[in-house]
Order: C-alpha cells, then sequence, then structure tokens
C-alpha cells in the first residue's frame, strides 16, 4: 500500500497492515489457518492502533500537527463561518497571503477572524509561503484588529504557522516591529479575543496573534517558544534530541493546561484530525462560540484589564 | 549589590590576577590579561586603555560587549542609581534538561556574571531627570527573556507609568530562554502590554539596541520604544543570521542586521556612539517631556 505521508510513530501499524494486506491476496480456500491468521492479525492491528494512538508523545502530535491533510484555517472558515468578507493588504507594501483576514458570521454572531494560512497543496503553499508570514501579514492582521476594535466586533484567531518568516527581506522591512506592535494592540483592543490552535504554534509568529481572553488547543496542536529540532540542535547540541526536547518544552495541549496558558484542548478523533476533520468541527465551534457568550457578558474595560492580568500573572520565579 | 561593588569588581577584572579564579571577560572574543585583540582591527590592545576609552577600539571604532553594570555607570548621573526587584530569581519550572540541566546553566551564569538574572533595573537620574532605567547583559545565558527578565521589565514599566517617569533601557538578547519554555514567549506579550500601558499614558521611553539584540526581545519591549537608537556594529534582528541563511540558502548581504542597515532600512533612529550616548538621551529627554494638563482636558 502507498502512503503520501507516514509518521514515525504510525509504523508499525502500517507494517502490519501491509502484510494484512498481502497475506488476503492469497488464496484462503486452499489453507483453511490462513482465515484465522488473518482474523488473529486484524484484531492485533487495531489492538495496536487503539493503543499508538491513546499514548501518543509530544514528538508524535508535533508530527500530527504539521500532517498535509490536517484541516486549516481555511477548512474551519468553510465549516463554522458564514458571510465570510475578506479583507487584503496592510495597506503600505502587499497582502500577505500567508495571514487570513475577514469579518463573519458564527452562529449569527458577527466577528473578525484571523488565521495562519497554510496552503493545502504545493502551489498554494508557495503563495501563501508555508503559512509563515512576512511583516506586511502582521500590519494586515493589525488593520484588522483595529477594525474590531472600532466596531465591537470580537475577534476569534486560529494559529498554524511554524513561526514568521526568517527572511532578509522579512527582517528588512521589520518583522520584529510588526510582531511587537501586534503583541502591544492585541493587549489592549475592547472586545473578547478567542484563540484556537489548530496545528503548529510556532514561536513569536504565532504569538503575534496568539494570545487572549480565551485559549483554545487542539489535541494534537503544539505552541512553543522554538521548534523542537531547533532546540535540539542550540541546547541539546544534537540534531536527533528533537523527541527529548519537544517533550521538555512542555509544548502540548496538556502541558500547556497544567501551565495555565490555555484554558481549553479539544479532543481529535483516534489517528488525529485529518482523519475525520467534521469531528473536530463541531467542538471547535462550541467552544468558539461558549466562549463568545461569556465573554460577551464582561463590561470592556473589565476585559482588557483581566487580559492584562492574566498576561501579568505568567511566570515563574522564587522570590526571596 | 550596590554600586560601589560594581565599580570594585570591575577594578578586579582589570588586571591580569595571580590567583586561578575564573577571569570574568566581558566579551567572547576578550583575552585574558592586559592584552586585548580587536576583532575587527586586530589590533593588540591594553586592556586598561581599552576600558577608559569605553570599550571601544581606539583604531577601528568597534564597540566592545559590556556589562549591565558598566552601562549603568555609562548612561546614569554617578551614584544615581538604586536597583530595584532584587528579591526575584529564576526557577526551573519545567525541569528542564538537555545538555546540561537549567539549574546548571543558572547557576554558571550567576557565577560569570555576579548578577541574579539578565537584566538589572532600577531608579536613577540622567543629567539630573529622574528616569526608570534597565540594562541586559548578555553574559547572562546571552540574556534571552525568561520569567524573571519579563517580568523586571514589566515591573519597570509599571513603576513608570505609577511614578509618571520616563523609562530608558539597553538591550541585548538572543531572544526568547527556551528552558522556560511558553512561559518565556509569553514575557512577549506580557512586557508589550506594559510598554503600551506606559506609552498610553504619554511618558517617554527610549532604547538603546546593543550588540546582539535578537529574538523575542526585539520582537517585544525593545522596538516599541518612541525613540530607538543603537550603537554602531551592533547586531540587530528577529531571526539569527544562522537560521536566515539556512532558510533562504544563500549568503547574507555584507552589512545585513548591523546598526547601520537598520538605520537605511528605516527600522532605527540613529546610530549612536558609546561616548555620546548619554549626552544624546539627555537631549531627548528634554524634548520628551510629557505634556501638561490642560483645564478642560482630562488628565
Amino acid at each position: 500500500m502507498t502512503r503520501a505521508y507516514v509518521m514515525d510513530f504510525e509504523r508499525p501499524v502500517f507494517e502490519l497492515e501491509d502484510k494484512l494486506a498481502e497475506l488476503r491476496k492469497l488464496d484462503v480456500s486452499a489453507n483453511p489457518e490462513l482465515a484465522a491468521e488473518i482474523e488473529s492479525l486484524a484484531a492485533d492491528i487495531e489492538r495496536l492502533r487503539v493503543e499508538t494512538y491513546s499514548n501518543l508523545q509530544p514528538w508524535d502530535r508535533v508530527q500530527l500537527s504539521r500532517h498535509p491533510k490536517r484541516p486549516k484555517t481555511e477548512h474551519y472558515l468553510d465549516a463554522l463561518f458564514t458571510d465570510v468578507a475578506e479583507v487584503h493588504g496592510d495597506r503600505a507594501f502587499a497582502d500577505d497571503e500567508a495571514i487570513f483576514a475577514g469579518l463573519a458570521t458564527i452562529q449569527g454572531r458577527h466577528v473578525a477572524v484571523l488565521g495562519h494560512r497554510k496552503g493545502t497543496d504545493t502551489k498554494s503553499n508557495v503563495r501563501r509561503n508555508f503559512g509563515s508570514p512576512h511583516p506586511e501579514g502582521y500590519r494586515k492582521a493589525m488593520r484588522l484588529m483595529r477594525l474590531a476594535d472600532k466596531f465591537g466586533l470580537p475577534i476569534v484567531t486560529f494559529l498554524d504557522t511554524a513561526g514568521a518568516y526568517p527572511g532578509i527581506e522579512a527582517e528588512e522591512r521589520g518583522q520584529a516591529l510588526a510582531i511587537a506592535e501586534s503583541l502591544a494592540l492585541l493587549s489592549g483592543v475592547r472586545v473578547p479575543v478567542v484563540v484556537v490552535g489548530i496545528g503548529e504554534g510556532g514561536s513569536g509568529g504565532a504569538l503575534a496573534i496568539g494570545f487572549g481572553d480565551r485559549m483554545i488547543m487542539l489535541e494534537n496542536a503544539y505552541y512553543s517558544v522554538i521548534s523542537p529540532e531547533m532546540c535540539s540542535n542550540i541546547l541539546y547540541k544534537d540534531p536527533t534530541q528533537a523527541k527529548t526536547a519537544a517533550s521538555c518544552l512542555k509544548m502540548v495541549g496538556s502541558d500547556l493546561l497544567e501551565l495555565g496558558i490555555v484554558d481549553e484542548v479539544v479532543p481529535e478523533p483516534l489517528g488525529g484530525a485529518h482523519t475525520d476533520p467534521s469531528a473536530v468541527f463541531g467542538p471547535v465551534g462550541a467552544a468558539i462560540v461558549r466562549a463568545l457568550d461569556e465573554l460577551s457578558g464582561i463590561d470592556t474595560h473589565e476585559m482588557v484589564e483581566r487580559r492584562y492580568r492574566r498576561l501579568r500573572a505568567i511566570g515563574a520565579y522564587s522570590a526571596k | 549589590m550596590p554600586l560601589a561593588d560594581w565599580f570594585s569588581a570591575r577594578e578586579s577584572r582589570r588586571y591580569t590576577r595571580i590567583d586561578d579564579t575564573p577571569q570574568v571577560s566581558s566579551s567572547a572574543e576578550v583575552a585574558d590579561g592586559v592584552w586585548v585583540k580587536c576583532d575587527s582591527c586586530k589590533h593588540t590592545l591594553y586592556e586598561g586603555e581599552l576600558a577608559d576609552n569605553l570599550w571601544v577600539c581606539r583604531h577601528c571604532g568597534r564597540h566592545f560587549d559590556i556589562t549591565a553594570p558598566q552601562r549603568v555607570e555609562l548612561l546614569t548621573d554617578e551614584g544615581s542609581f538604586a536597583e530595584i526587584d532584587t528579591d526575584i530569581a529564576p526557577c526551573d519550572p519545567l525541569g528542564f534538561v538537555a545538555a546540561k540541566p537549567y539549574e546548571t546553566s543558572l547557576e554558571g551564569a550567576r557565577e560569570k556574571s555576579g548578577l541574579t538574572e539578565a537584566v538589572v533595573t532600577g531608579r536613577a537620574t540622567i543629567g539630573g531627570v529622574p528616569v526608570v532605567f534597565g540594562a541586559m547583559d548578555f553574559r547572562f545565558i546571552g540574556a534571552s527573556m525568561g520569567s524573571v527578565v519579563g517580568e523586571k521589565i514589566t515591573r519597570a514599566f509599571e513603576l513608570a507609568t505609577a511614578q509618571r517617569l520616563p523609562i530608558v533601557l539597553t538591550t541585548a538578547s538572543g531572544g526568547a530562554r527556551m528552558q522556560e519554555g511558553m512561559l518565556s514567549l509569553m514575557q512577549m506579550a506580557k512586557t508589550s502590554a506594559a510598554a503600551q500601558r506606559h506609552s498610553d499614558a504619554g511618558l517617554a521611553y527610549i532604547c538603546v539596541l546593543t550588540n546582539p539584540t535578537y529574538g523575542g526581545v526585539t520582537a517585544s519591549f525593545a522596538v516599541l520604544a518612541d525613540v530607538l537608537v543603537a550603537e554602531p556594529g551592533a547586531r540587530i534582528g528577529f531571526a539569527g543570521p544562522l537560521l536566515v541563511e539556512q532558510t533562504i540558502r544563500q549568503k547574507l548581504p555584507k552589512g545585513f542586521q548591523t546598526a547601520e542597515s537598520m538605520l537605511q532600512h528605516g527600522m532605527i533612529d540613529e546610530v549612536v556612539s558609546r561616548g555620546e550616548l548619554k549626552d544624546r538621551i539627555e537631549l531627548l529627554l528634554g524634548y520628551l517631556s510629557p505634556r501638561p494638563a490642560r483645564s478642560g482636558e482630562r488628565s
């Protein structure tokens, strides 16, 4: 059987599945023992499958978060929102397709939607720079934040980026400044901000649109200060330690729930969101709507203060 | 540490010592002993003379990296600096172990720098003007920003806001501190939020970007200053040069991510040499005093 994308931890399951497929090609009537063997192998495979996907390690989840078939921002837009009015451009340099920005409706509620936008195939990935924004992307996002603030529209953001693009032009056009200004702006917008981590949450490039009043994360999404691969290179001085780094960095939903950075982790179907996208759209939509409804009752000033206090409380240190 | 101790600590570092305690150098390229080779022009410099020249090479103008206590001495009025938040210290919230445990790195950094963390903050006056002042120190785990750096910077902004004071910071950093994971990343949002509140209160913030300032520090509170100056030759950016080179798979242009190139691209206001920094900050502070509240206007 040929598979487009195999993750390391899935290999044992797939190897057995291939073996089973081979056995099924044989003539069962000529060998009555074969039928029993096939049946037992199939049961083993199912057991192994459940065991594998029920005991995913952080590094396995990182691979799932990057799966090419994983539902992306545009899929959530299609599934959860109606009457979408996209906005384009930063009014200064360009329209960065690695960031989606637009107005939309979710179950009758008007909102402003932001999201990192990876492509679904090579062509769209090249156009969208594989979901890694340039400064103009963050400046477009800031335009939408100001619009949302002006018209009182809650902001919903979807995180799915390996990071802000580390290129020459990005540096020269002020990648750092764009991210910093976005952080400053987002910290003070007078509307509820609901953040959903759907895939990769790569460092500052994710954070620029990635904190708010309610933090929701999918089970196999990650959010991290650095990619496990780069951490492995720098801190372990050994490129093969990414798996260990992924655990140490505490970067998946359950870890971040414990650290108080994330409020809610949305479970995925066995095998990951890409095996049955519709099974995650419902719960994600419900979590967003629940958050919007809870936050809409809070006085604007109080909400901004709460957001500040929440940020203010993050950090661990000892005081003499 | 009281200011007097810094002076004596600096004094003790100036000459070769006969004991075997580790020599503290202000930069990797500073060799042990009395003579220092300039990495740019290869001239051999007498360390005492180099220190007198504010650690700037008198042949080529190269600015050597200096420490946070040296920044305090350089930029604040003599005897005016009173350190704040000396009581908070880093811990190891994730139990992080890589090539070496985080605790070991912290211990090493403390020994090497004599500091408790990568930033020193306090009240001071600059040209007689009361300010909140902070300086980062690259010797402490690359002046990476973890919980304590984020907290101290945030508190500095909050103190300045509450006391209606301008804030002056000098930055140097490799970025967010990996060993504290997401707690470090979130310090970017926390410090930016505090900087924004200080700005909303109509108060001045001047930031001096020094070599090197990268990653999560550049992309948060550092560049949010009202006026951004940098020391000559300082490397400043978001992504490190190695990562950029690996990503684009080509050689980087000459001068990429230097203070001079940042100026050319409109990203900073001025490149100011070390000897002129204090005067420049005094000049700027003179212009950037809060507007007086007029009658009929909300304060």
